[in-house]
């Protein structure tokens, strides 16, 4: 890149910004955007091998049911509601609507309790929790 | 070439618009639009097939309607995980060369994953 102009402003460091909930689910989209895109990896096999293998989609269902399956799982349907819910906030941002400051903080609390109750509900549903490993 | 003496215009003029400036970020927008609906169904449909045996999720596979939606679920998320990825290596991946083989490994694995899930699920609806 050639650089044209001398001593660009830089914006402030991270560390300098009080840490407040609408900062911390942005980050947490890209984090559980990344985590979805991993998870995209586990869904494929969870198909493949459903219909290649019965002792592969054993084994996986093994894995699923396990105390570590479960809280991938769980993350993973947190990961899926919240970059949902989110994204939905983006898209209610992208046409111009709730900017405001106040709206920011109002949306990002709506957001993260629907997100929370949204997780617990599809998880019990599930039949997960009670009893179970998670 | 030394900058220092020449204005910045006369840097960029000749380098030309990409003309695609929007086109990534619209391609984000509508897959998420799209990915909307498919993932209500895709939460509904895992809650009913949560502790299911493989029989049970065969059977339910073998629907048109729900092989179809998986398809279309699978293929969008892929999509729009391929771009979001894209950004996140452009944001914190300084050296190009390593943001560029990010970009074309994601790329090619967002493929591969959509070809083996779809061809599966191919291959059990049409039996074989």
């Amino acid at each position: 890149m050639p650089m044209t102009m001398h001593e660009r402003p830089l914006s402030p460091h991270l560390q300098i910004y009080k840490v407040e909930l609408p900062m911390l689910l942005s980050g947490l989209h890209r984090i559980t955007g990344i985590a979805l895109s991993v998870g995209s990896i586990l869904l494929v096999a969870w198909i493949a091998s459903a219909v290649y293998s019965a002792e592969a989609f054993a084994s996986l269902s093994r894995f699923l049911g396990s105390f570590i399956g479960q809280l991938m799982l769980f993350g993973w349907t947190f990961s899926l509601m919240h970059h949902t819910v989110n994204g939905i906030r983006h898209l209610i941002w992208d046409t111009g609507r709730m900017l405001d400051v106040k709206q920011i903080h109002a949306s990002s609390k709506i957001g993260l309790s629907i997100t929370i109750v949204l997780t617990v509900l599809a998880w019990i549903l599930g039949g997960g929790f009670p009893g179970g490993a998670l | 070439m030394n900058h220092r003496y020449r204005a910045p215009l006369s840097v960029a003029r000749g380098l030309g618009s990409a003309k695609d400036g929007l086109s990534h970020w619209w391609r984000q927008r509508v897959t998420a639009i799209a990915l909307l609906p498919l993932t209500v169904w895709f939460v509904v449909s895992m809650i009913a097939l949560a502790g299911q045996d493989r029989a049970h999720v065969l059977t339910w596979l073998h629907s048109p309607v729900n092989a179809v939606v998986f398809s279309l679920f699978l293929i969008t998320s892929l999509y729009h995980a391929d771009l979001g990825l894209q950004k996140i290596y452009e944001d914190y991946i300084q050296a190009r060369w390593l943001q560029l083989s990010s970009r074309i490994a994601t790329d090619f694995a967002a493929v591969i994953l959509g070809a083996a899930g779809v061809f599966a699920l191919l291959r059990h609806a049409f039996g074989g």
